[in-house]
């Protein structure tokens, strides 16, 4: 199986704290990693190194095929990401969103029409193209913000806690796309807080104070930890942690 | 390219869309040259006088004629007594008067002695102050010109000392605060909206996107100050109409120079919001440091309000800080006086050095932070 992550040794310090501790991991194609942890347990940094916008301190890897230290601009070209906070442009229309962002990735008008309309009725969203982003409730737009990161085709999604403050059933929605996108050989990369999504996970890795405590599918992390769900396999984890958010 | 153009289509938007804001930002010069030039009065025009006194006197004839023909005086009403002169202002007709004491002409005469009062309406004590200092001025000449007449040949007439203002013979605020004006309203737009509409991007989390985007930090700074660049553009048309055609402020001399100081006085400004966007994480944290760290010492410290030369030592030696003190100092001598490029060469070397090292910070830390 190809590898789209290999990361080895990865280390990053602020000062004297020490946020991202000698991590090691490979994601491969086509796969839903979980990347899971407490609040501070370092897997923002972690993932914010992947994405190049920081230098590990040492250790390194590749992402899609490009170093992270050494290229973090082209790794930049190839993937999408999609962040905690919903973020498109609330005072721009939904039409325009789309647009800016197939032009912020060099996409011509051309295609950036046609995936316009390719993801208005794959979303069912038509009838709302002139309307604000503000508008729309969160669960379509946690949607929206999920079809525009995939909108230059990249071969790796982040997705950093992309669900954040909706119910269950919206939840499992947003994961029907999740699972639309790796059919297409995308590999997503997640992170999250709630453990019914770390079920949905091909694989899951769960940090704990700057460490991978544990890295399987959430089948046989259950059965080692003899538990029937990940939310027992998380509370036993991360309750190891010394370390204060 | 093409990523620059999408992301000045959507700079543009933000801020055409954001109506109120945009609206503030367009009229904001408008109020504040009424403001300074209407509300916060500090020169005299058209006072009216009221005459107390024997007209038929020739002596007082002529100061009269004078005060009549003078641009910044106008005789209202000849009073018969001057009991009649609080009634006057009550009414709010008159705002000085002046009385002539009795044969004023005669006695003027032949001891070189008259007696003049000038009451002034004490209810507005600054005006009230300033008028009177101005038809004293007035009385003075005439008094200069009777004596030298008086003396006749030999020319040791009492000699009293004449103020003569030049430029501003009426000291026209609108002088003072249209450079002044200017200096804020560039300030305000470049700076405060420049750092506020960057520390959005990182308050909602979009900066965060467009940083894992591939398109160059560079471009995402230039396309947000491309459209503040215009709306100053226009704030500086609206106020440069304003002052020639509302106050009445010449601009002596050339347009093009002006032009020129004025870029790059907003190119210090922008600097300036730069680095408070980099200091800021909230909208409120940067709408309080650009306006308590930037508008109140150029209010306060750039003499548009109280002038540099009577601050103390210390203040004076701050005030040379002050990127817009410098910036109005130029103004003054272009507009007012008419200077060329090299009567500013001083003023302009400093403020093109103080916009390097600002420049060169503010995009070295833009870095560092992402």
């Amino acid at each position: 199986m190809e590898n789209v992550i290999e990361i080895h040794g990865l280390t990053k310090k602020f000062g004297d704290f020490t946020a991202v501790d000698n991590i090691s991991f490979n994601v491969r194609k086509g796969e839903i990693f979980g990347f899971l942890g407490a609040n501070g347990a370092g897997k923002t940094t972690a993932m914010r190194i992947l994405c190049g916008l920081s230098i590990p301190t040492s250790g390194g890897g590749t992402v899609a095929g490009y170093d992270i230290v050494r290229e973090p601009e082209k790794i930049k070209r190839h993937i999408g990401y999609m962040s905690q906070k919903f973020s498109l442009y609330s005072d721009l229309k939904v039409w325009e969103n789309i647009r800016l962002f197939g032009g912020i990735y060099g996409l011509s008008d051309k295609q950036i029409a046609s995936r316009t309309e390719e993801m208005l009725s794959g979303l069912g969203m038509e009838e709302v193209r002139n309307s604000f982003v503000s508008s729309l409730p969160l669960g379509w737009k946690q949607k929206l913000s999920f079809s525009i990161a995939m909108i230059h085709d990249p071969r790796i999604v982040f997705l950093d806690e992309p669900t954040g403050g909706v119910d269950p059933e919206t939840r499992r929605r947003f994961w029907e796309l999740i699972y639309e996108a790796t059919s297409k050989g995308v590999t997503v990369f997640v992170t999250t807080h709630y453990m019914d999504e770390a079920e949905y996970c091909d694989r899951v890795s769960i940090m704990v104070d700057g460490r991978i405590e544990a890295l399987d599918s959430p089948g046989e992390l259950k059965r080692i930890y003899g538990v029937s769900d990940m939310d027992a396999v998380f509370r036993m984890l991360a309750g190891k942690a010394r370390r204060e958010e | 390219m093409k990523e620059f153009a999408a992301f000045v289509r959507k700079e543009f938007r933000h801020i055409l869309r954001d109506k109120r804001t945009m609206l503030i930002v367009l009229i904001m010069p408008v109020v504040q040259m009424i403001l300074f030039g209407y509300a916060v009065r500090t020169e005299i025009e058209h006072a009216r006088v009221d005459i107390v006194g024997d007209v038929s006197d020739p002596e007082v004839r002529r100061i009269v004629d004078r005060i009549d023909n003078n641009r910044y005086l106008d005789i209202n009403e000849i009073l018969p007594s001057s009991g009649l002169i609080a009634s006057s202002f009550e009414k709010n007709k008159a705002d000085v008067a002046i009385c002539f004491g009795q044969d004023f002409g005669e006695r003027l005469r032949k001891t070189g002695r008259g007696s003049v009062k000038i009451v002034g309406d004490g209810s507005d004590p600054n005006s009230a102050q300033m008028i009177v200092n101005y038809v004293m001025g007035v009385l003075q000449g005439e008094q200069a010109d009777i004596s030298a007449e008086l003396s006749g040949e030999d020319g040791t007439a009492a000699f009293s000392p004449s103020v003569q203002l030049m430029y501003n013979p009426a000291m026209k605020s609108a002088y003072n605060f249209v450079p002044g004006v200017m200096g804020l309203i560039l300030m305000i737009i470049c700076s405060m909206m420049t750092s506020v509409s960057i520390v959005r991007e990182k308050e909602t989390g979009t900066m965060e996107l467009l940083l894992v985007s591939p398109v160059r930090p560079m471009w995402i700074i230039v396309s947000k100050v491309l459209p503040y660049l215009l709306v100053s553009t226009i704030n500086f048309i609206t106020i440069l109409v304003l002052s020639r055609y509302m106050m009445g402020v010449p601009l002596r001399g050339s347009l093009l120079l002006l032009s020129g100081v004025a870029v790059l006085f907003v190119v210090t400004s922008l600097s300036l919001g730069l680095l408070i966007s980099v200091v800021a994480s909230t909208q409120k944290s940067a709408l309080l440091l650009s306006g308590m760290g930037l508008m109140m010492p150029t209010v306060l410290l750039s003499g548009i309000i109280f002038p540099c030369e009577n601050m103390p030592g210390i203040l004076q030696c701050l005030s040379h800080l002050i990127p817009a003190k410098w910036f109005i100092i130029m103004v003054k001598k272009i507009m007012i006086q008419g200077a060329g490029f090299p009567y500013i060469v001083k003023e302009f070397s400093i403020l093109a050095g103080m916009t390097a090292f600002l420049l060169a910070v503010s995009v070295k830390k833009f870095r560092i932070r992402l």
